[in-house]
């Protein structure tokens, strides 16, 4: 049996805006073991990023309120010290972002910036910079000990990218929090990166909670899926479960919705209308005004979880009823 | 419809000139598009592939006349927009239309829609009761709602701007559509919108597109040919099963082989990785521009430029080895 490594419970999230409040993401609940790829899916604005943050507790505190709990390793982040999180941010739970170049520091050669993460351990400086020698290899940067020279500038974007992983390898944490690692990148460097990640998990059993609005990138590389809709998962569960049986109308819709042949296949599907801004509680489905078998029911009642397999549940009041 | 020649660029090249040294005498060129031949019939749907950094835009650019060409010859149906002037260009200029890829930095946020959409044909001297009317129907081409014409962009969502960017575009009714990357600024539902949308539009009033995007789904989707560049060079080009199918180029095949296919069960499949990037378009040298990458290089791909080889009647490749031969 697989560890739990991470677990969201009843996660809440609202944020404070000008006409009240926004429900960015509303009664989350998912569980990630050692070593799993766990990929939340959604379009923009479902609040896939919210829960990334959220758990690094990176959230502006004044603004966004946040109810349920987050455990990681036994242990409640959200009733953990400020402190106590710097000890988790990097050294347990790493993270890499879409822009590579937003994180990085443009006056510091990228091999100094890697160093400083090791240098927090307190290694003395040779070993530190041998270190930063060897991670940049295992990230496959051509011409490693060189690079470590560049500035961020002097690089391109699939090789900022792997000076992000380098440095989140650097102090080898358990968990990884990618939050769309590839989309500024070409397919074939995509590719390149996807590579590096497997390895990743296989050599050090690190788990991915992976972000991302791309279904082939969950393919590839997810072991479990959740797809995200206005704040909710809507479902949940093994990757090829659902990709073989998407039971929610939502996900059914938006796997259909994505080109896979020629248009000689006919028209894609498509699902009217857009992601909703939820800026009120009430009961009822959150995707009901879009579904195109929504009923009475769907705009009354709020639809529960309901586990279709023991690895995969849906909320949608469709399942499960023969005459719906 | 039958197999009229619409666009047709021969040995067409764009090089930008860098200077250097501090009296400028050293000038270097980055030929960010080489020497590419290319036909285009009235009608179809051709997608334009390759790396960022590959030309694609450059190409587009040229074609739009929005920069100036440095060799070759193109003509769009059947003119040469870089020897017109004044009121030929102007009138050529209305048959070819472009959509960008970010709709939101290509709308006024200072006006509204409907004077966005009136504002290429009072440039080419419509009346404006005639525009306003005009406005209305492509509205309604683009199925959106005429009540949107006070609207102004910040209050539409991205598919929504999208839309309206091509109402505009078709304002002038257009021949030629050129698309640069039309819907990777958008969600998985509104892309599907959209392409159903143009496909719908093309199928109903005849007109050609070039579609320029990186993602290989949406190219395999859409186009009847795709062509695939390579740092300013052609280096395949043919119908869409062919190139999908039986790829000849190696970077068409591994580009191919990078996208992440839709099933999780054919993740183990056997793929054939590009490695590195495609480097400078500064610092490139004599022979194949793609050798560096290419395992099956040999001497002669390091030295000489390899010319493009017709396969069948319509499949070009520029390569000494191609796969499947």
């Amino acid at each position: 049996m697989s560890e739990e490594l991470l677990r969201l419970n009843h996660l809440s999230i609202d944020y404070k805006v000008k006409d009240g409040y926004l429900s960015a993401v509303n009664d989350i609940n998912c569980v990630i073991n050692k070593g799993e790829v766990f990929a939340i899916v959604g379009e923009s604005g479902c609040g896939k990023s919210t829960v990334a943050h959220s758990i690094m507790n990176l959230l502006p505190g004044n603004n966004a309120t946040i109810t349920g709990d987050i455990i990681f390793k036994g242990k409640n982040l959200r009733k953990c010290t400020e402190k106590e999180m710097e000890g988790i941010r990097g050294k347990e739970i790493g993270m890499i972002f879409q822009n590579p170049l937003d994180s990085l520091n443009p006056v510091y050669t990228v091999g100094d910036q890697t160093a400083e993460a090791i240098l927090l351990d307190k290694v003395d400086k040779t070993e530190a910079w041998n270190r930063v020698i060897k991670l940049f290899k295992d990230v496959k940067m051509p011409d490693a000990e060189e690079r470590t020279k560049s500035f961020p500038h002097e690089l391109s974007g699939g090789m900022r990218q792997r000076v992000m992983i380098a440095m989140m390898l650097s102090r080898n944490p358990e968990l990884l929090i990618a939050d769309e690692p590839t989309t500024a990148l070409d397919v074939t460097i995509e590719a390149q990166i996807l590579e590096i990640l497997k390895q990743l998990r296989a050599e050090f059993n690190t788990a991915i909670m992976l972000i991302t609005h791309n279904f082939g990138l969950v393919a590839e590389i997810a072991d479990k899926i959740g797809i995200m809709y206005a704040g909710e998962m809507v479902e949940s569960g093994d990757v090829f479960e659902i990709f073989e049986n998407p039971v929610h109308p939502y996900t059914n819709l938006l796997m259909k919705a994505l080109p896979s042949g020629t248009k000689k296949d006919g028209r894609l599907q498509i699902i009217e209308g857009s992601v909703p801004r939820i800026t009120e509680k009430k009961p009822g489905c959150r995707f009901a005004n879009r579904c195109p078998y929504a009923k009475e029911i769907c705009f009354s009642e709020t639809p529960q979880p309901v586990n279709i397999s023991e690895s995969h549940f849906c909320r949608c009041h469709k399942y499960g009823k023969e005459d719906f | 419809m039958e197999n009229q020649e619409i666009i047709r660029l021969d040995g067409m090249k764009k090089y930008f000139s860098i200077t250097k040294g501090i009296i400028k005498t050293q000038t270097t060129y980055a030929k960010a598009v080489d020497d590419i031949s290319l036909s285009i019939n009235k009608g179809e749907i051709v997608g334009l592939v390759g790396e960022s950094g590959s030309g694609k835009t450059t190409l587009a650019r040229v074609l739009l006349n929005l920069t100036k060409k440095t060799g070759g010859t193109m003509s769009i149906n059947g003119k040469d927009p870089s020897k017109l002037k004044g009121k030929e260009l102007k009138h050529l200029r209305s048959e070819v239309a472009v959509v960008f890829q970010d709709p939101a930095a290509n709308l006024n946020p200072r006006d509204t829609v409907e004077s966005s959409i009136m504002r290429p044909m009072i440039i080419h001297g419509v009346p404006k009761a005639e525009a306003r009317k005009r406005a209305g129907e492509v509205l309604d081409m683009v199925k959106m709602d005429r009540r949107y014409l006070n609207s102004y962009p910040h209050q539409l969502s991205g598919g929504q701007l999208q839309r309206i960017a091509i109402a505009r575009a078709l304002a002038l009714n257009p021949k030629i559509m050129i698309l640069d990357e039309p819907t990777s600024a958008l969600d998985i539902s509104v892309q599907a919108q959209i392409l159903n949308l143009l496909l719908d539009l093309q199928e109903k009033m005849g007109l050609t597109y070039l579609v320029i995007t990186h993602d290989l789904n949406v190219i395999k989707y859409i186009s009847d040919k795709i062509a695939v560049m390579y740092l300013g060079r052609l280096v395949e080009f043919g119908p869409t099963e062919e190139i999908a199918d039986h790829a000849m180029h190696p970077y068409t095949r591994g580009l191919l082989d990078a996208a992440p296919v839709l099933d999780p069960r054919l993740r183990e499949r056997k793929k054939e990785l590009l490695k590195g990037d495609p480097g400078s378009l500064i610092k490139i040298g004599e022979g194949c521009r793609f050798c560096d990458r290419c395992k099956y290089a040999t001497e002669e791909c390091k030295t000489t430029m390899p010319e493009n080889r017709m396969v069948t009647k319509e499949h070009m490749v520029a390569c000494f080895h191609p796969l499947d031969m």
